[in-house]
């Protein structure tokens, strides 16, 4: 595994080519045959996302189902993204990072009081910009999400190991400036990302970073 | 590999029931109750969820479980977490040392692609259920839902990961008799389901039941073992205190 796949396509005929500052919230459809790409600019910066069927956000990322599908802990080239009804929402076609994370979940202001100590609560999360989106973006207010909505999630370029003994740590990424990983969506999807503001661990090398999205048009 | 010396005394019992291999349940447990976990047969697998029964979108949280104790697997000394940063329920004590967190539940394709069909009309009350519609069918009694479907602990049930991330189911893990203890740090709707893990190779579909015996715990000490586990958890545990603070 961690084979590292290349993508074949131009950022010149992308329709979609956005930046996402450090920190940050970002929001977006991505329609059936379309092709997404997340940008890892600077390196070891960890891209906490979700996705929801862009019709009924009842049917959201599985990361539980998609586990146990693959068999597989991590998310790589091949990978299936499986909904909460089972259906393939998004395959993993290219990636020069090798390893993904779906364990970990998000960060959030009560989790970083339990983590870190109780003063840490005033720091910015990546739950706090998941909610913050949901309020400020079209596309969820159409579907009528809510905290409720927000379940566990993929961190892209974030490196979650798991020993046999069942060790889970937060490693040092195993990204680097330009990494990028590349799905092709199955279903229509809303895309929800939190580019992660933690500076409490090495998951974003301690030093937040922007992300570039791109989306491609099927060829 | 701890001492059930609240069993032996047995006006702590409040109450006790059985769920039958592949059936599911839920429940209200009050903060300072406890529930044990008895696989009577061996080889069972409970899929459970946990909900604050006061704010029911404060819920179990795999994540911020497992990443604040540094575990994939979850035994005694860990506390669950839900995702306002509070202990809803504590592994107090644990017969067979690991639990898996993130392998989620079968559905209707995984049994039937597995084990065939056996509805209702042909085996009864014997039919073939499936985790998540157990556990969907207890959510929709409490008025929630497929949202609310989060991922939830798999007891008796442990997978190893391997160098690459490649998962193993460890057959023959529990046994029968083997017991697991909650001790219920805040009122927690509890949801269940006895349908068999997704990733048990074991060809045919023969779940075992699980014995729910309910008894009184008492809160968290000072000195408490989950409490005292990990820095974290007493964190946790302070958060959860001034939730109840009065």
């Amino acid at each position: 595994m961690n084979m590292l796949i290349e993508s074949p396509l131009d950022p010149r005929d992308a329709v979609l080519d956005e930046i996402c500052p450090a920190g940050e919230a970002w929001m977006g459809t991505v329609r059936k045959g379309q092709t997404f790409r997340i940008v890892d600019l600077e390196g070891n910066q960890a891209v906490d996302t979700l996705f929801y069927n862009a019709h009924d956000a009842e049917e959201r990322y599985s990361a539980t189902d998609t586990i146990r599908r693959q068999g597989r802990l991590y998310l790589t080239t091949g990978s299936r993204l499986i909904s909460s009804e089972g259906n393939v929402m998004l395959t993993i076609t290219a990636d020069t990072c090798g390893r993904h994370d779906t364990l970990g979940g998000a960060c959030a202001a009560e989790s970083n009081t339990v983590r870190y100590a109780l003063d840490k609560r005033p720091m910015h999360s990546c739950r706090d910009n998941f909610m913050h989106a949901l309020n400020a973006c079209g596309c969820a207010h159409h579907l009528g999400m809510s905290k409720r909505d927000i379940t566990s999630n993929i961190n892209f370029f974030m490196n979650v190991p798991v020993t046999p003994e069942g060790r889970l740590s937060f490693e040092d990424g195993i990204s680097a400036p330009g990494k990028y990983v590349e799905m092709r969506a199955e279903m229509d999807v809303v895309v929800l990302i939190s580019n992660c503001p933690q500076l409490n661990n090495p998951c974003n090398a301690y030093n937040p970073t922007p992300i570039r999205l791109l989306v491609w048009d099927p060829v | 590999m701890t001492s059930h010396a609240d069993m032996s005394r047995p006006e702590s019992i409040l109450w006790e029931e059985l769920v039958p291999g592949g059936n599911h349940w839920s429940g209200l447990m009050r903060r300072g109750t406890a529930l044990r976990l008895t696989d009577l047969q061996g080889g069972a697998n409970l899929s459970a969820l946990f909900y604050n029964f006061d704010e029911r979108l404060e819920r179990y949280n795999m994540a911020d479980t497992l990443k604040a104790q540094h575990t994939a697997l979850l035994t005694r000394g860990h506390v669950l977490m839900s995702d306002m940063g509070r202990v809803l329920a504590s592994i107090v004590a644990d017969d067979v040392g690991g639990h898996d967190a993130f392998c989620g539940v079968s559905d209707a394709a995984l049994i039937r692609e597995k084990y065939g069909e056996r509805p209702f009309g042909v085996a009864r009350n014997a039919m073939y259920r499936n985790g998540r519609d157990g556990l969907l069918i207890e959510l929709g009694k409490w008025g929630l839902g497929k949202r609310d479907l989060v991922p939830g602990v798999n007891f008796f049930s442990r997978v190893i990961v391997g160098e690459e991330g490649e998962l193993s189911f460890a057959t023959g893990h529990s046994y029968p008799g083997a017991t697991v203890d909650l001790r219920f740090d805040m009122n927690v709707l509890v949801v269940l389901s006895a349908a068999p893990h997704p990733l048990d190779p074991k060809p045919e579909y023969a779940p075992g039941p699980v014995l729910l015996t309910a008894y009184r715990a008492g809160l968290a000490a000072a000195d408490d073992y989950c409490r005292t586990f990990r820095p974290e958890n007493a964190r946790a545990f302070i958060n959860t205190e001034r939730y109840f603070a009065e």
